[in-house]
């Protein structure tokens, strides 16, 4: 049995230490926002938090992730989807197929934590993940709104 | 409620994949019961298109798929625009393909492919919401006692002007559901739209920015398992044997099955279960007859047909080989384009319950029906035994329409385990090694210009794989695939030649290698575009003339194509100095019924380093249903487009494909995006499709601009290969 800090809940998980923390977070504890891509953390539709740092949970064997480490997922970003980065999503219009805009929000929210004015380069370095309907142009407008917006960062 | 016969345990989860459009609390869930019209009590269906609840919340069917393209939201401010409703009290839902079978297709075409979601609709939709109008507003007269033609609805508010009355959509919902549809519905001039033609924002956002959405595979039903497969990785070959012994006692395995002859599955608790068994299975494969067969060898076959005497002709008038037999001076060019993997960023996946008595499939398709008659024909079942639910797709693109074959193999593995509903899911490697891929081909061209220049006479040669042969040979006929020509086509309403010459042969020798293609976005018209466009380019600097200058000279005889061109000249200023190092192409392209031009500005590093900074992107789309929703589709376009021109190549070794995961097979991100401006310049009287023609665009015009940049003229794409530092 592993215990897992899942969106502030401790839950004991019974798995196979290998079971990548995307699958754990997936059919075993059932919360499906977090989306499997590649498998190989090429695509980031599988990023969480863990301890605030965007981490592609795709090829993490569960194992390595301590009970003590808060992992958060896109359904416990905020508690009612009014997180700023989601709010600017919204306003935005972002997602088309909106598959990959679940490991989108967490990669952006991650970065506007740590860096709360990102330069175009900044973005363009962080945002690695892959949307094939091509949002990256309203993502990087989000995400300059939530920056001018100045809300996120280490206070 | 007539409820499907599927186990009453199992419609929690049905409703849930329907939240957030249909699950309207209080009133009907329409996923699970075959809507027979106002005759259900609690179900105030006006028609097919439009259901009205009491408390005026407007339910919009679709039936095209939402797949990222929006749709779903276009096709809804359509039929919102002639119902005269309430914008905010509008919600969606989809028919079930079973739904539209038992009801005489009266919601008629399912497939959403070729751009075709809102220019093949948009005339019966219109009139679903406009006929409903017009029984709401008969239902208020005739509670009234007033002619119907002295009421007017606006809002969802039916008023009766002379006696200052009013009444509620949803208060004559139930008695606007009896009335006889009117039999003469008239449409609204779009000039005089206040819905449609809007920039709205979409109706599907919220739910996709919070984790809630329901995609193909995060779909549950009570005791389901999961399913992991490997298809031969040589297509056309077979499994010759697989030793289940070796991993039925791992964790969480229940079954080791073949499927089909082709195939392997392992069925056990959890997904990743399945995919830990399936990776330590043994499986030996009989290739089959294509085990050799090379990226080089198909490459081979298609430079023979650029030559071959036997050819289909496309298009043509005059006589382009006589004039090219005598020209001044002959240019000729060879270019080719590679076969590409769509790469969803959903996996293909399905999830299946089958009983002797019933099948049914969950699954995120862009044509219900193909995927209900995959679901009949593996399931061995009639039609009417089947059901299709349609899941939001998690991209699309050509993959999920024509061919179903991940439906075909989860109904084989769910008819050996009756009764217990399995979720299959590919992993990445599969949905690369087992695409339906773009096809690949090879155009030579050849131009004959006279002493001074001008162009008598253009052949063009395509050689290569026809997706109208892979997937319905029923359909070529004489040995022609119309498809091929996309872009290429005489004057007419779709996909023609934006370009006039007194002599033109285009023609195609097809061969069709054993990698099976598929409808990718774009399509034909993506290559066709790409080899005409440079090509174009080429005889421009070769005859010493500006590039846009010279495209005019062409297109006298091609109003719409040229106003296009030039709106996408004008926005981008062309003729204007830019910074130093910085280069500009053009080019334009008509197809799924829409007329495209783009200007591309980059620079090439002294390291061959490209850099694209810029694209303005014009587009003509007849009527533009909702201009916020075409700048995305651009934008979009504009990833797919250039992703498959930096990067997009799928090789063949050995009878199968090489690249398996992003790793191998990049795709543009973020970083090499540039920055997009979207002219829209509706011109009318026309519906044109936008989710596609743009893509066509991308790559032409960032060729020509290397060219300007740099003098090298990239002819094989994807430009990864290409060595661009100057010669």
């Amino acid at each position: 049995m592993t215990k897992l800090n899942v969106n502030g809940r401790i839950l004991d998980v019974a798995v196979d230490g290998d079971t990548p923390l995307l699958w754990v977070i997936r059919e075993q504890i059932g919360l499906t926002g977090t989306k499997y891509g590649c498998g190989v953390a090429q695509c980031g539709a599988c990023t969480v938090h863990i301890d605030g740092v965007a981490t592609r949970s795709c090829a993490l064997p569960v194992s390595a992730v301590t009970e003590e480490q808060k992992i958060v997922t896109i359904e416990g970003l905020s508690p009612d989807g009014t997180h700023p980065v989601q709010q600017a999503w919204i306003k935005h219009d972002v997602p088309q197929c909106g598959f990959c805009q679940s490991g989108m929000i967490m990669t952006a929210a991650a970065l506007l934590q740590a860096n709360p004015k990102p330069s175009e380069a900044d973005i363009a370095s962080e945002m690695t993940n892959i949307c094939r309907c091509g949002t990256y142009v309203r993502v990087k407008a989000a995400i300059l709104d939530v920056a001018a917006g100045g809300q996120l960062g280490r206070g | 409620m007539t409820v499907l016969s599927a186990p009453r345990s199992f419609r929690p989860s049905r409703r849930h994949i329907l939240a957030g459009s249909a699950a309207v609390a209080g009133a009907f869930t329409f996923g699970f019961s075959i809507p027979a019209g106002a005759q259900q009590a609690g179900t105030p269906e006006i028609n097919a298109w439009v259901v009205v609840h009491p408390d005026d919340k407007v339910v919009i069917r679709i039936a095209r798929s939402e797949m990222g393209q929006g749709t779903l939201t276009g096709l809804a401010q359509l039929v919102a625009e002639e119902l005269n409703c309430d914008w905010s009290k509008v919600t969606t839902e989809y028919p079930t393909p079973g739904q539209n079978i038992a009801r005489n297709r009266v919601w008629g075409n399912f497939s959403t492919g070729g751009s075709r979601g809102i220019r093949e609709s948009h005339d019966y939709v219109r009139k679903g919401g406009a006929a409903a109008r017009m029984m709401l507003i008969q239902a208020a007269a005739n509670e009234w006692k007033v002619p119907a033609a002295e009421c007017s609805a606006e809002k969802s508010v039916i008023t009766h002007k002379a006696s200052g009355r009013s009444l509620r959509y949803g208060q004559v919902a139930a008695a606007a559901a009896k009335l006889e549809a009117p039999k003469e519905v008239p449409l609204k001039d779009p000039k005089d739209w206040t819905i449609a033609g809007k920039a709205l924002p979409r109706l599907d956002t919220v739910d996709k920015t919070n984790g809630k959405k329901i995609y193909g595979m995060d779909f549950k039903l009570p005791g389901m398992l999961n399913a992991a497969i490997k298809d031969c990785p040589v297509f056309g070959g077979k499994v010759k044997s697989f030793d289940a012994a070796k991993v039925r006692g791992m964790p969480g395995v229940k079954h080791v099955l073949p499927v089909g002859d082709s195939a392997v599955t392992v069925v056990a608790e959890t997904w990743w279960q399945a995919k830990t068994a399936l990776d330590a299975l043994p499986i030996e494969w009989d290739e089959g007859p294509n085990a050799k067969v090379t990226s080089e060898s198909i490459a081979a076959w298609l430079k023979e047909g650029l030559d071959a005497p036997d050819a289909v002709v496309g298009n043509q008038n005059g006589d382009a080989k006589g004039a090219l037999a005598g020209a001044a001076r002959v240019i000729e060019a060879t270019y080719s384009y590679p076969f590409q993997n769509h790469a969803c960023m959903e996996v293909m996946n399905a999830t299946a319950l089958y009983t002797p008595e019933k099948c049914e499939v969950w699954t995120p398709t862009q044509n219900g029906e193909a995927a209900l008659a995959a679901t009949a024909e593996a399931s061995g079942l009639p039609l009417a035994k089947c059901e299709a639910y349609k899941i939001d797709l998690g991209g699309g693109f050509g993959r999920r329409g024509a061919v179903h074959d991940w439906v075909r193999q989860v109904v084989a593995i769910a008819k050996q385990i009756p009764g217990t509903p399995v979720k299959l899911i590919w992993s990445r490697e599969e949905d690369m090694l087992h695409g339906r891929f773009h096809p690949i081909t090879q155009c030579k061209l050849r131009a004959g210009l006279d002493k001074d220049g001008n162009v008598t006479a253009l052949h063009m040669r395509i050689s290569g794989q026809s997706i109208v042969a892979g997937l319905f040979p029923q359909n070529i006929q004489n040995g022609r695939d119309p498809v091929v020509f996309q872009g290429l086509n005489a004057p007419g309403p779709e996909a023609s030649i934006g370009y006039s010459f007194p002599n033109l042969l285009i023609d195609h020798a097809m061969r069709n290698p054993h990698v099976p293609p598929g409808f990718w976005r774009g399509v034909n018209l993506n290559q066709n575009t790409i080899y005409l466009e440079s090509f174009i380019d080429e005889l421009a600097h070769e005859t010493g003339k500006d590039p846009l200058e010279f495209r005019r000279s062409l297109m006298k005889s091609h109003p719409k194509h040229l106003a296009v061109l030039n709106a996408a000249a004008e926005r981008a200023e062309w003729g204007k100095p830019l910074p130093a190092g910085v280069f500009r192409g053009i080019c334009q392209t008509m197809g799924f019924g829409s007329y495209v031009a783009a200007v591309a500005e980059v620079s090439v590093g002294a390291d061959g380093k490209l850099t694209i900074h810029r694209i303005v992107a014009a587009t003509d789309p007849g009527h533009a249903v909702n201009p916020a929703q075409i700048e995305r589709q651009v934008e979009g376009s504009f990833v797919y487009g250039l992703s498959a021109a930096l990067y997009g190549e799928i090789t063949i070794k050995d009878g199968r494909v090489e690249q398996e995961n992003f790793d191998t097979y990049e795709v543009m991100r973020l970083e090499a995006m540039p920055k997009v401006e979207t002219v829209i310049v509706p011109s009318g009287g026309f519906w044109g499709g936008v989710g596609e023609p743009t893509i066509a665009v991308a790559a032409p015009a960032v060729l020509n601009a290397i060219f300007a940049a740099t003098g090298k003229r990239v002819r094989s794409l994807p430009l990864k290969n290409a060595d661009l530092r100057k010669a």
